[in-house]
């Protein structure tokens, strides 16, 4: 269209903080990357050489492989747990108007809006009280905190979806309600819950507070032990800390790219927008 | 079966209560007893001091010792900017890319640090931004600068990842906003001669106005509830010193779990206010549709 | 500032094409519009015609041609400095802003004093009949009543050429005759040049001085409802004009000016060549002008018949097959076997 000079500068400018961010971001991502595979790096652009030492040290030196272990069985119950809760949560909410439906949805909202930190610290508390704290049913218990609702508020609308009609046809023809789940619903929700669950996945992977709030030594999962070995930087080395950084960043944005092929990014922002 | 068994059934069922209904509650009992009940337990045992004093020695404590109600004034200092700098940038940007053919590589891009979550984004940034890291390099080589900038141990590194993790956020949730907006709205008002910087003013951010509410306080409340990045780009000892740290300390530093308690409730509060009057604010403007309905 | 007043000759449009990539959405677009003319611009979904509007307003600049306000080369310049009123299909209300603010929004753009827009606004208001609604916002009215606000915005700015993007499609059909009553009512006291684009033959024939006819991103034919209603150019345009009976027929002039010798439904014809035809033609009939007779030379098989009240519409078979749809006052009924005659004049021949 006809835009004005000033328009134009203006259009650029945009574009220059956009490009800015991106190119940062970038080069935040791509030092991390090298910094793990290079030999000696102090005061040059690139490492001296490339080597892959820091990953075999970092894989003894975390044991990682006891960390990924613990991270899988975390995020798998979690995604299993918050998927059978959550769906046939959606399912009643979807289809019937109670006395108190929103007030119930209230409940569902709120751990999605209060941040983690605020609620994980009496969380924990209660789960220390409760003697599950720093096992790995504890951190699950609190890692589902915020998924159960999160997959309840994303199902809701898929179940909505589905032509009542269609259930109700089912019915006609005998079915019951756990032929109706098993047999209708479920393979007509099916893009939805693996949009949900994946994302459900990418969150726990990288939910920090909760799990850092609730796990002892044998229940962390990566992120929360990158988040030790960042800490103790002075007396591990940066190299292999970036190395197991770039573990934890490979296995998140597999993930991602994954979940990626069914949901748009917008979904895992929009957590609870009304 | 009685024939009064049978209509209580079908009233009950009338009012939307069945047997499918009883399927909210698990998720119900879930949320009551890992959220709602530790919430008010928390509450409960921040009116209980460990070493006694009454029932509100423990915020009684918190604002009479600089130390932890300095920490209030500290973390405004770092979510305020960030979240004012984050959802008003994000604006200009959605306007921009909601014009874009292929925006889905660039939505892409954006989702990646919200993925990879705080503590990566504050490991990323340890390295990059270090004294020998790529950034102060590209400013000492192209003389920007004559010594490496002091950006990672201090106010500047947390106030940087809250921007990297935080504006691809408010930047998808205004993109959603304004993309909502029927464009015929803006090709009318420049048919009624109205210039974009008149467009942007009388008909877009009115429109945006209530969605933007919310970005800011979602924004907000992610910023205010800032923890790793403080302490592990920050100086938690001082600049960085967040009220999230002061808690987590209390609880598993102190084991003074009243006191962490308290924090906590404390840290709920400021969020609830900032958060109602930023609602507040939003009931006073036009939240109908935005994309004007046929007859 | 707006580059034209309310005084100009003629809106002319030069060879205006627009491509989107490879697709050629408008082509050879040539038109004059006088002031103070109704210009319907007419033809089915994707044909070009809301393209072309959206280049006459502005909001898409062309890649072929220019277009010219007198002696003014538009083009080049924005909507919001060609001063021009649209009524867009969805009526394009700004939802956060009562009517009145609505319809004086063009107005405050231009900074006029506050007592002149709240004159105008009120001249506007009372013109559409709506002066009681000032107050609300567009949310709590009608469809027909958000129609005429916008109908309201478009004209209070005193434009010199009104645009209208399908203003009805979206009522229904007694509120659409209604609004297209208001319209007329409109343009007739106001005068002002409309330029309106529609896919509705009835529409276009009612409203407009004039209608160009466009397919496929063409213009067809320009000319008055009349030229369209009983001249199409060609037997695309006839079809799109309610000429519902397109058969394919071998044509041979016959001398002496008598006319076009065709076979409908296996009978020998004559019709009215409207090209010099040889060999294959396509013959176009309106059902209105094919009626059963005593003696007509079309027989054929009625199959449908539907009750109108005042006529039956009914689809009969010929002979050789083909479908003929055709209206009588008189009752028929399916399976009857019917003599079918049209006028030579109605039968319109086109070369294939």
């Amino acid at each position: 269209m006809h835009r004005s000079l000033g328009e134009k500068l203006w259009s650029f400018t945009i574009w220059a903080v956009v490009v800015f961010f991106v190119l940062n971001l970038l080069a935040m991502i791509g030092s991390v990357v090298v910094d793990s595979l290079g030999t000696h790096w102090f005061n040059t652009w690139l490492p001296a050489g490339f080597t892959p030492q820091w990953y075999v040290m970092a894989w003894e030196e975390f044991q990682l492989p006891q960390i990924l272990l613990v991270t899988a069985e975390v995020v798998g119950a979690v995604v299993l747990i918050s998927g059978l809760i959550g769906v046939p949560t959606a399912y009643a909410m979807a289809r019937r108007n109670f006395p108190g439906k929103q007030a119930v949805m209230l409940l569902f909202l709120l751990p999605l809006l209060v941040p983690p930190i605020t609620y994980g610290i009496p969380m924990a508390t209660v789960l220390y009280q409760a003697h599950l704290a720093g096992t790995i049913w504890g951190v699950i218990l609190a890692n589902l905190v915020p998924t159960v609702p999160f997959v309840i508020l994303i199902m809701i609308p898929f179940v909505e979806q589905i032509d009542p009609r269609i259930e109700a046809a089912a019915r006609v023809f005998g079915a019951g309600m756990g032929r109706l789940f098993v047999q209708v619903l479920v393979p007509l929700l099916t893009p939805g819950i693996l949009a949900a669950l994946l994302l459900v996945l990418v969150r726990t992977i990288a939910m920090f507070e909760l799990t850092f709030l609730t796990s002892g030594p044998t229940s962390q999962t990566l992120v929360v032990a990158l988040y030790y070995a960042v800490f103790a930087a002075g007396v591990r080395s940066q190299q292999s800390i970036d190395a197991m950084a770039v573990v934890y960043m490979v296995t998140t944005l597999i993930w991602l790219l994954i979940a990626l092929q069914f949901v748009n990014p917008t979904q895992i922002v929009t957590r609870a927008k009304q | 079966m009685s024939v009064t068994h049978l209509t209580l059934r079908r009233r009950l069922r009338e009012r939307g209560l069945d047997g499918v209904t009883l399927l909210v509650l698990p998720g119900v009992l879930f949320v009551l007893v890992l959220f709602i009940y530790p919430f008010i337990y928390g509450l409960v045992l921040s009116f209980q001091p460990k070493e006694g004093g009454g029932w509100l020695a423990n915020y009684r404590k918190f604002f009479t010792e600089p130390f932890l109600y300095e920490t209030i004034w500290l973390t405004l200092q770092i979510a305020i900017p960030a979240t004012l700098l984050n959802t008003v940038l994000s604006v200009p940007v959605a306007l921009r890319v909601r014009l874009m053919k292929r925006q889905k590589l660039l939505t892409t891009i954006l989702v990646i640090p919200i993925t990879l979550g705080t503590v990566m984004v504050a490991d990323g940034l340890l390295t990059y931004l270090g004294p020998r890291g790529w950034l102060n390099r590209i400013l000492l080589e192209f003389g920007i600068s004559d010594s490496p900038l002091r950006l990672i141990h201090n106010y500047w590194g947390v106030m940087l990842s809250l921007v990297i993790s935080g504006f691809p956020f408010t930047f998808l949730l205004t993109l959603s906003y304004v993309t909502g907006i029927d464009p015929a709205l803006e090709q009318a008002g420049a048919m009624l001669g109205a210039r974009s910087r008149q467009r942007f003013f009388r008909i877009l951010l009115p429109l945006l106005a209530p969605g933007l509410a919310i970005t800011l306080a979602l924004a907000f409340v992610q910023a205010f509830t800032v923890f790793p990045s403080a302490i592990l780009l920050g100086a938690p000892a001082g600049p960085t010193r967040v009220i999230s740290i002061v808690a987590y300390q209390a609880a598993f530093e102190q084991f003074d779990y009243p006191l962490a308690s308290a924090i906590a409730m404390l840290m709920a509060l400021i969020q609830v206010v900032i958060i109602a009057a930023l609602l507040g604010a939003r009931t006073l403007v036009f939240r109908g549709p935005v994309s004007t309905g046929k007859g | 500032m707006p580059i034209a007043s309310r005084d100009f000759r003629e809106l002319r449009l030069e060879g205006v094409g627009r491509d989107f990539g490879q697709l050629h959405a408008l082509r050879d677009v040539n038109l004059t519009v006088r002031r103070g003319e109704f210009v319907a611009l007419l033809g089915p979904s994707g044909c070009g015609k809301s393209t072309a509007l959206n280049c006459i307003s502005g909001l898409l600049q062309p890649t072929d041609g220019t277009i010219w306000l007198d002696d003014k080369r538009l083009d080049e310049i924005g909507p919001e400095d060609r001063g021009f009123g649209m009524v867009f299909q969805n009526y394009a209300l700004f939802p956060h802003m009562t009517v009145r603010r609505n319809i004086g929004f063009g107005l405050t753009t231009q900074r006029r004093p506050r007592d002149e827009i709240e004159r105008r606004v009120n001249e506007a208001l009372a013109l559409v009949r709506l002066e009681t609604q000032g107050e609300k916002l567009p949310g709590q009215l009608s469809g027909g009543q958000q129609q005429r606000v916008a109908i309201a915005r478009a004209i209070v700015v005193e434009p010199p050429l009104v645009l209208m993007d399908e203003p009805l499609s979206n009522l229904d059909a007694k509120l659409r005759l209604e609004m297209r009553a208001e319209i007329r009512r409109i343009h007739t006291m106001l005068g002002c040049s409309t330029i309106y684009v529609t896919h509705d033959q009835e529409e276009a024939l009612s409203l407009a001085d004039r209608i160009m006819v466009m397919i496929d991103g063409q213009p067809r034919q320009i000319g008055t409802p009349e030229d369209l209603y009983v001249r199409p150019s060609s037997a695309a345009v006839a079809e799109f004009m309610g000429y519902r009976n397109l058969l394919t027929s071998p044509a041979r002039t016959v001398p002496g000016g008598v006319g076009v010798a065709i076979k409908i439904g296996g009978a020998d014809v004559l019709g009215t060549a409207m090209a010099p035809v040889d060999g294959q033609a396509t013959v176009a009939i309106r059902p209105d002008d094919l009626h059963p007779t005593a003696d007509g030379p079309i027989a054929a098989l009625v199959e449908i018949a539907e009750y109108h009240g005042r006529d039956f519409y009914a689809v009969a078979r010929g002979r050789d097959g083909e479908d003929l749809y055709f209206r009588s006052s008189q009752r028929v009924s399916p399976g009857e076997t019917v003599y079918l005659s049209a006028p030579r004049e109605r039968v319109l021949v086109f070369p294939a």
